[in-house]
């Protein structure tokens, strides 16, 4: 069976779903907090114009999940802020 | 005495706010919108750094010094960050060159620190000659600044109103705007890009053309830049002849986590259309003095068109062609840094006191039997 | 690559133009999905091309899907975030994002666009949520909520701000087009088959939540959006799916200097009869014309093909565009957005998702710092600078702004990009070696 880590769990993945249908398939409803006020947020235009559903895969900052296809093993996380540590 | 200012962008702003501080009745007329020409397409630089020797280091001098006092009595409004500039060289025979200018730079009033770059900017190239420090560089954000200088000089603000043309005789007593006449003792055409319109239409020409420049902006970051830091070869960019791409990007963050980077420099006229060559080389600039940018996204791209004179000075103060006319233009990329300066020079001598500075390199009829 | 004719967008008007024009010359589609067919012929991974991306495939046409266009150089050379693509002409057919329509708890996890919910279901076969409020305004909500009932969600209510009943005003319209009528009523029949309520001039006024929404406050507005008094009820739900028409996507062309009409409040890109835009060697199809639908978008397509591949076009192409034209018109006539929302806002309603930028300092950089237009207000505020670049706020500042100031709302401004969609600094640095 394919799956994916989401914040160290695993969920799984049908082939060629995005990251934002895996992330909603198992109930999950935002990944990520907004840089100025922390407020969380999901999925919302679901089709790569709002850049709402930004998310870390795979160690790479700002992906919209709406548009990224799964990969079975990826490492998805959380992003708050800016994404960056640096 | 009543002061008509043509233009509200940066300029505009601080001779409406040192005029009124002089005691004058000020009235704004500009086209547009607040800070909506050239002001709303700069980075908010206030540099000293860059300045050539003479008239134009004196007057950046002059306003570093009065936007620290502004700063000091409004600074929070408009996001003055006193981070300071960090010039840096490539090659040694680069860092040779910028050592010989610091020297003379020091000579003539400007603080200049020798600074180890890694120490300062943890993410810049590991490979760079060397670099120095300017403490007195520092960064508003335009925008708010023009805006919140208009709303404190307490002026009258007629937007979306276009001077169509000038009332009086050889003297002028106001303009004939969309809006109707604005009668005045005295009119100052701080019109920016535009400013030789504005000259035309008083019979009072000024030689003002475009220079068109590329900004990039960022995704929001954490703190990565921390001063705004350029590559050496960006002082002999600015007083640079041709009419080729320059470019030579200042990098910066802003308070909204922004990374700037630019600007590129054409003379193209008023043309908008999109230059990758232009947009490229401010990205592999950035990306040679912060190799880490390379993974960070650009999210937008901005143009704007910088007013210069054949001789890279602004034209500042009273036209002896016409009489109750003064000129506030021309200021090319450094008109958010010399605006203070420039507002003070012109509310000075509408008021009669005697100006902060020489301004006779700054004459409006210098350019007279001379062609652009 | 090089090619006569490239494509941008692989919808339905995208499709139609690769598929008219490869039968004069070579062709390329460039899309940022995975795989072509845009939101209307959006399918799983799994599932067989649609017909018309099938044909294209046919033909020859290249599709250069999971691209991101960036910029596109006059003359014209279309900037991916993979190979570049050359051609003589250019056809834009980037399509439209849902029109959402703020109010306080928007932002919260589970509100999301109409067009998201669909694209949900029909591209990953997930629901976005077990018990769902759709709301916002226009034919399209029909068939989001039908779909969601009938893949099992449990729709607690069809909310449209707006009456059918304006289609009284447009007999002659209705009339040509019965095949409308009995697509509505099909998606009527199922939603009441479901037990779902479908409510007209009525509005979500708020959504309720701290981490996530758990119910809505809906009320009945009057023929302005203007809430009514004492109708107001409070539905739980964990989703809302929200959509107030649609925004064409025009910033590709209008970098490239194409002039835009204002049209139902938003931008589009000005056509003639040809589908050429103001720029000579540009066409455009499809929403990003105005939005009329698949079947307009499908002739539009066509006709910008042939155009584009500089072949004459059939004039009964002509004819059957202007009859979808005309209802398209009668549907933005009977589904404006009208400003009666701006009344529900509080002061700390975002306007700007991204830079979280919220109505009263968008109300402070007009009463307080002189702004007179959605640009001057961009330039103040941050609203319309973030990820999305103003497309999910551009339209509801530039009515926030108008409804300040008296004057008219026009968010043209705030839907100019010189980047169409972000790119890595290093691949644009990179450019810069491969062309010395």
């Amino acid at each position: 069976m394919s799956e994916v880590i989401f914040d160290g769990r695993p969920l799984p993945v049908q082939p060629g779903q995005t990251v934002a249908a895996v992330l909603l398939a198992a109930g999950v409803r935002s990944w990520r907090t907004t840089r100025v006020a922390g407020r969380p947020r999901g999925l919302f235009c679901g089709i790569g114009a709002c850049f709402d559903c930004l998310v870390t895969v795979n160690g790479t900052p700002s992906v919209r999940a709406c548009l990224t296809e799964v990969q079975p093993g990826d490492v998805i996380a959380t992003q708050d802020g800016a994404g960056r540590a640096v | 005495m009543d002061v008509v200012v043509v233009g509200a962008g940066m300029v505009g702003a601080a001779c409406a706010y040192f005029c009124a501080r002089a005691g004058l009745t000020v009235t704004v007329v500009e086209r547009g919108s607040v800070a909506a020409g050239t002001t709303g397409a700069g980075e908010g630089n206030i540099l000293v750094s860059d300045k050539e020797l003479g008239p134009e280091l004196d007057l950046a001098l002059l306003s570093a010094r009065l936007w620290r006092d502004l700063a000091a009595e409004h600074g929070p409004a408009f996001e003055y960050e006193p981070k300071g500039g960090l010039v840096v060289a490539a090659t040694d025979a680069e860092l040779t060159a910028l050592r010989g200018l610091t020297t003379e730079q020091a000579a003539h009033g400007v603080a200049v620190e020798q600074v180890d770059p890694s120490t300062v900017e943890p993410h810049i190239a590991p490979d760079l000659a060397g670099c120095v420090y300017y403490p007195q560089d520092a960064q508003v954000q335009p925008m708010l600044a023009a805006a919140q200088l208009l709303r404190l000089s307490g002026a009258r603000l007629l937007t979306g109103t276009e001077v169509t043309g000038f009332l009086g005789g050889d003297r002028v007593t106001g303009v004939r705007t969309t809006a109707g006449d604005v009668p005045a003792d005295a009119v100052v055409n701080a019109a920016g890009t535009w400013g030789a319109e504005i000259a035309a239409l008083a019979g009072a020409p000024v030689p003002i053309l475009p220079r068109r420049g590329f900004v990039l902006v960022t995704e929001p970051l954490p703190v990565l830049v921390r001063h705004k830091v350029y590559a050496a070869d960006y002082v002999a960019d600015v007083a640079a002849d041709t009419a080729g791409l320059r470019t030579s990007p200042v990098i910066e963050g802003t308070k909204a986590g922004t990374i700037l980077i630019g600007a590129s420099r054409e003379r193209v006229g008023f043309d908008r259309t999109p230059s990758l060559p232009a947009l490229r080389s401010l990205a592999a600039g950035a990306v040679r003095l912060f190799p880490v940018l390379a993974d960070v996204a650009v999210l937008r791209a901005y143009t704007g068109f910088r007013p210069y004179c054949p001789d890279h000075l602004p034209v500042i103060g009273p036209d002896p062609r016409r009489p109750g006319l003064l000129h506030a233009c021309g200021h090319e990329g450094a008109g958010i840094g010399l605006a203070p300066a420039t507002g003070t020079l012109v509310a000075e001598l509408l008021a009669g006191v005697a100006p902060s500075m020489a301004v006779d390199a700054f004459r409006p009829d210098r350019f007279v039997g001379v062609t652009a | 690559m090089r090619c006569d004719v490239v494509v941008i967008g692989g919808g339905p008007a995208g499709l139609a133009a690769a598929s008219a024009a490869a039968a004069h010359g070579s062709v390329a589609v460039v899309d940022l999905a995975a795989r072509p067919g845009g939101q209307f012929y959006r399918l799983p991974a799994d599932a067989p091309p649609t017909p018309l991306a099938a044909e294209c495939a046919a033909r020859g046409v290249t599709m250069l899907t999971g691209r991101q266009v960036f910029l596109v150089e006059p003359g014209f050379t279309v900037h991916t975030d993979g190979d570049a693509v050359t051609a003589d002409a250019v056809v834009i057919a980037t399509g439209a994002h849902d029109r959402p329509v703020p109010f306080p708890g928007w932002d919260l996890p589970g509100v999301l666009t109409a067009g998201g919910a669909q694209a949900m279901l029909k591209g990953n076969r997930v629901l976005p949520g077990r018990r769902i409020v759709v709301a916002g305004t226009g034919p399209f909500l029909l068939p989001v909520a039908a779909g969601l009932a009938s893949a099992g969600a449990r729709v607690a209510g069809v909310f449209e701000a707006n009456s059918p009943a304006g289609f009284v005003r447009h007999p002659g319209v209705v009339a040509r087009h019965p095949d409308k009528l009995v697509e509505a009523a099909g998606y009527l029949a199922l939603l009441a088959r479901h037990r779902v309520p479908v409510r007209r001039r009525h509005t979500v006024l708020a959504a309720h939540g701290t981490t996530e929404v758990t119910a809505v406050t809906v009320a009945k507005v009057d023929r302005e959006w203007r809430p009514v008094k004492g109708t107001e009820r409070r539905i739980v739900c964990d989703t809302v799916a929200v959509g107030c028409g649609f925004v064409p996507q025009v910033d590709v062309g209008t970098a490239l200097g194409c002039a835009t009409d204002l049209m139902a409040g938003t931008p589009v890109l000005r056509v003639d009869g040809r589908q050429a835009t103001t720029v000579p060697g540009v066409f455009a199809a499809g929403e990003v014309t105005g939005i009329g639908g698949v079947r307009l978008s499908l002739v539009e397509g066509t006709i910008a093909g042939l155009a584009a591949s500089g072949v004459d076009v059939p004039a009964r192409l002509d004819r059957r565009r202007a009859g979808h034209r005309a209802f398209a018109a009668a549907l933005a006539d009977v589904y404006p957005v009208r400003n009666g929302w701006l009344a529900n806002l509080t002061g700390d309603t975002l306007l700007c998702r991204c830079e979280e930028v919220d109505h009263d300092t968008v109300r402070a950089a007009v009463t307080g710092l002189g702004a007179r237009d959605a640009r001057a207000v961009k330039l103040l505020t941050r609203a319309g600078m973030g990820w999305c670049q103003g497309r999910m706020c551009g339209a509801a500042v530039a009515c926030a702004v108008a409804d300040l100031t008296g004057g008219a709302a026009d968010p043209t401004d705030l839907t100019r990009r010189l980047l169409a969609q972000p790119v890595r600094l290093g691949d644009l640095a990179n450019d810069t070696l491969e062309d010395r």
